[in-house]
């Protein structure tokens, strides 16, 4: 119930800093040889000269019907142009969580398994790398060596999965790989303090005098233990994910929510800015409710 | 080895076989299909599909894509029939009478009809500046049968045909009447056009991707293909446009044959591309484009006009084109405010850059020290040097400048203010325009002289280059259009109207088996086709 307040809150402040930010969609829209009587007659066209308290009571009319108006430019329904490039976005993100997690759990618990020793300090190094290398830098690297030089992979695009897993992992990998990157790094490093936490425990210590096997004590035991944290970080991670994708999506010509926001920033296209801002705040709102959910599947002592 | 690791081994490869073998049939079949589809990276995405509500070159392009026109310029700048079979200019040239060619339908099957036609016009007409000339001089526009109509004129008027056969934005594409009758202050509801290409609109993303498909009702002109005018003959199945916003990756499509053509390769990238071996630089663009510094004339001090001569004597062109092109094979000087490579290029009334008349000239005009604001678009590369180089020279003259950084959506929107500059107006920007958008006196919006009405932005008041601008207009005589145009020009700069800042090339990168491309003063697709 707290989400329907919250998201009030980001529907007023995101319209009023778009109405009050430098920037006419009408002038824009007219083009550059555009006279002032064209711009007005476009503006008044788009309702822009109407009194601000009067188009805020208009959108918040439509989104009450669940209406989030239509592009400024191309006079598409907003919820059409996030439906078309919703699916590029969640893919590249669900993809690259997936990724990140496989690889940096395990990573993590070596880590912390062998701590101060070769592994851990290689596995912390290469977390920095992660952490300092920009996204772009790594975009262009990568397509460098796999598109340019080894022609294994193409360049840049987007194909649906509903084109063939071989398409879509294609064009998925050099992106998805990219992005994972930092996002090793952090969930490295978050499952390897949390493990140290816990493997200084009594208990672990009675598992191992119990004779249990280590992978049975990192895994069955610690690691479940340490997992709330590690959750949690996750949960915020793939939520940045969502809204920080568009370095890559510029990179690799994927045709995202990342995208159609800058671009509609730049083109101060206010209903897509105001329906998208909207939906990330709707999806962070469900996350870190699925967050508290998995905490009580986790840990049986937690109850709401 | 073990028997079931073998077994796992052996099974593996063939699977490994077989899909090598599918991938190999896939890949001819998918080589041979891909001859068939040209994909195209424009310099923007499109999203206004309605190329009369907006000028934005993308909306142009898409336009010459699905519509057509009645006429067309050729490489010479003549305007030549294309949807019109014949026409003919009564004696006392009042009335001008139209037939259109046989077989021309929309996308939707209808046939075009003069009804069409007269309503495309008269939207037209509404935005456009050579069209609401056009219809300021008409007394009627009267349908005679379904493919014959008249303009009939108030009085003589020079322009007809060059109206009618305009390559830039706004062009008079015909539409079928229930989308032309649309208010010219909103989009168009639907995409029928009887163009070389149809859009595929089940594939259209804004922004991202546009697809268009072979008309196969059109029927191309049987001349050869010149700038707009002669047979569109379309030679691929399917067009896709791809917006890239990288460059960077652009550039790496390109090379690796995801894409055939960048149509705006940005200019610090074309020494990277010439070393491709399978990429050609072209200059499919050869009217080029011209840099403009224009002021403000409602703010002082540049409602002085001894200010503004000396800014326009402080401008060394050469110093902007370096700054912001770079290659001087992509540049050159040019005073002509309607172009260097048009009928009325003239450097009538240009002066010789110099320091010193400058100088002078802004000691004469009483200035004392009043800032000048000058807005800076940082996101725009295509024009974003070009303020730098503004604020060093006006300072040399002993100007106090202030150069204002803002994205190019904040400066357009601040632009369109009459405001005090304290209140949010401003002394200077500057822009980019085709050749096409200013070759002539009608076309070129920054010769106006009408003030508050209907002026562009600056909002330059002249009677006289008013008066200048009606004597073309109504001139018939190639040759006195020429003298006129030249006086225009020299009037512009006597006051100061705007500052051109010389003329560029942009050339496009395309992959060496594309073969037909056209130059053109607009992006044109047909006549390609792939080896």
């Amino acid at each position: 119930m707290a989400a329907i307040p919250v998201m009030g809150v980001v529907a007023v402040f995101v319209f009023l800093l778009l109405r009050l930010s430098p920037g006419d969609p009408a002038a824009i829209l007219a083009g550059d040889a555009a006279t002032v009587e064209n711009i007005a007659a476009i503006r008044a066209d788009l309702g822009l000269d109407k009194p601000l308290p009067e188009q805020f009571v208009t959108w918040m009319g439509q989104l009450l019907q669940g209406d989030l108006g239509r592009s400024v430019f191309s006079k598409q329904p907003v919820t059409v142009l996030i439906g078309q490039r919703i699916e590029p976005t969640i893919s590249l993100a669900l993809m690259t969580l997936l990724f990140s997690v496989l690889v940096a759990v395990p990573m993590g618990i070596i880590a912390a398994w062998r701590q101060g020793g070769w592994l851990d300090r290689g596995i912390m190094a290469l977390s920095v790398a992660g952490f300092s290398i920009p996204v772009f830098v790594l975009g262009y690297i990568l397509i460098y060596f796999f598109s340019m030089k080894l022609d294994l992979l193409p360049v840049q695009g987007f194909a649906s999965l509903s084109e063939g897993i071989l398409p879509f992992l294609e064009r998925i990998t050099l992106p998805m790989v990219t992005l994972s990157f930092i996002y090793i790094a952090l969930f490295a490093r978050i499952t390897r303090a949390a493990m140290l936490e816990v493997l200084g425990e009594d208990y672990i210590r009675t598992a191992h005098a119990k004779g249990l096997k280590e992978n049975v004590v990192l895994v069955k035991h610690a690691l479940r233990n340490a997992a709330i944290p590690i959750v949690s970080v996750i949960g915020i991670g793939f939520a940045l994910m969502i809204g920080g994708v568009v370095v890559t999506e510029t990179v690799f010509n994927i045709p995202g929510v990342g995208r159609l926001v800058v671009d509609a920033v730049l083109a101060r296209d206010y209903p897509i800015i105001q329906g998208v801002i909207l939906l990330f705040s709707g999806v962070y709102v469900l996350i870190n409710l699925a967050i508290d959910v998995a905490y009580v599947l986790l840990d049986p002592r937690i109850r709401y | 080895m073990k028997k079931s690791t073998l077994r796992h081994l052996g099974c593996f490869a063939s699977i490994l076989a077989l899909t090598a073998a599918f991938g190999i049939t896939t890949i001819n079949d998918a080589a041979a299909q891909d001859k068939k589809v040209l994909r195209f990276i424009p310099h923007s995405g499109l999203r206004i599909t309605d190329p009369i509500i907006t000028t934005a070159f993308m909306s142009r392009n898409h336009g010459y894509m699905i519509y057509d026109t009645l006429f067309g310029v050729d490489e010479k700048m003549q305007p030549q029939p294309q949807m019109v079979e014949k026409y003919d200019v009564s004696g006392d040239k009042l009335t001008y009478t139209f037939t259109l060619r046989d077989g021309l339908k929309f996308h939707d099957g209808a046939p075009v009809t003069t009804t069409d036609v007269i309503a495309s016009l008269q939207r037209w007409g509404k935005n456009d500046a050579m069209g609401q000339k056009l219809i300021a001089y008409t007394k009627e526009m009267k349908e005679v049968d379904a493919k014959t109509f008249q303009i009939i004129l108030k009085e003589p008027y020079g322009l007809v045909i060059d109206s009618l056969a305009k390559p830039s934005s706004n062009v008079p594409f015909i539409m079928p009447k229930k989308m032309a009758d649309t208010p010219a202050n909103q989009n168009v509801p639907d995409e029928i056009g009887s163009g070389p290409y149809r859009m595929v609109k089940a594939e259209f993303q804004p922004g991202v991707k546009v697809v268009y498909e072979k008309n196969p009702d059109y029927k191309p002109r049987s001349e050869p293909p010149s700038y707009m005018a002669g047979g569109k003959v379309v030679k691929v199945d399917r067009v896709e446009w791809i917006t890239m916003s990288d460059a960077q990756t652009a550039m790496n499509a390109l090379i690796k044959g995801e894409v055939d053509i960048w149509e705006q390769p940005s200019f610090d990238l074309l020494p990277a591309l010439k070393k491709e071996k399978d990429i050609e630089i072209r200059n499919l663009q050869p009217l080029g484009m011209n840099y403009m510094l224009r002021m403000n004339w409602l703010q002082p001090p540049l409602d002085n006009v001894k200010v503004r001569q000396a800014i326009l004597h402080a401008v060394n062109q050469e110093d902007y084109l370096a700054a912001q092109v770079g290659d001087p094979d992509y540049y050159k000087v040019c005073p002509a405010m309607f172009g260097c490579a048009t009928p009325l290029n003239t450097a009538e009334g240009a002066p010789k850059p110099s320091i010193e008349t400058a100088k002078k000239l802004l000691k004469e005009s009483g200035y004392k020290g009043e800032k000048i604001v000058i807005m800076a678009p940082t996101d725009l590369g295509s024009i974003a040097q070009l303020p730098l180089v503004s604020g060093p020279v006006l300072r040399s003259i002993g100007m106090n400048v202030d150069v204002q950084s803002m994205d190019w959506q904040t400066l357009v929107g601040r632009r369109a203010k009459m405001d005090p500059v304290d209140q949010g107006g401003w002394h200077i920007f500057h822009t980019a325009w085709g050749t096409a958008d200013m070759m002539n006196p009608i076309a070129n919006a920054g010769v106006k002289g009408l003030g508050k009405e209907g002026g562009f932005f600056g909002w330059t008041e002249d009677p006289v280059i008013e008066k200048l601008r009606d004597d073309y207009a109504r001139e018939t005589d190639p040759e006195k259009q020429k003298q006129i145009a030249a006086a225009v020009q020299k009037r512009a700069y006597e006051m100061v109207l705007y500052v051109p800042l010389g003329e560029y090339f942009q050339p496009s990168a395309v992959r060496k088996n594309v073969k037909g491309t056209l130059p053109s003063p607009a992006v044109v697709l047909w006549n390609i086709e792939k080896e």
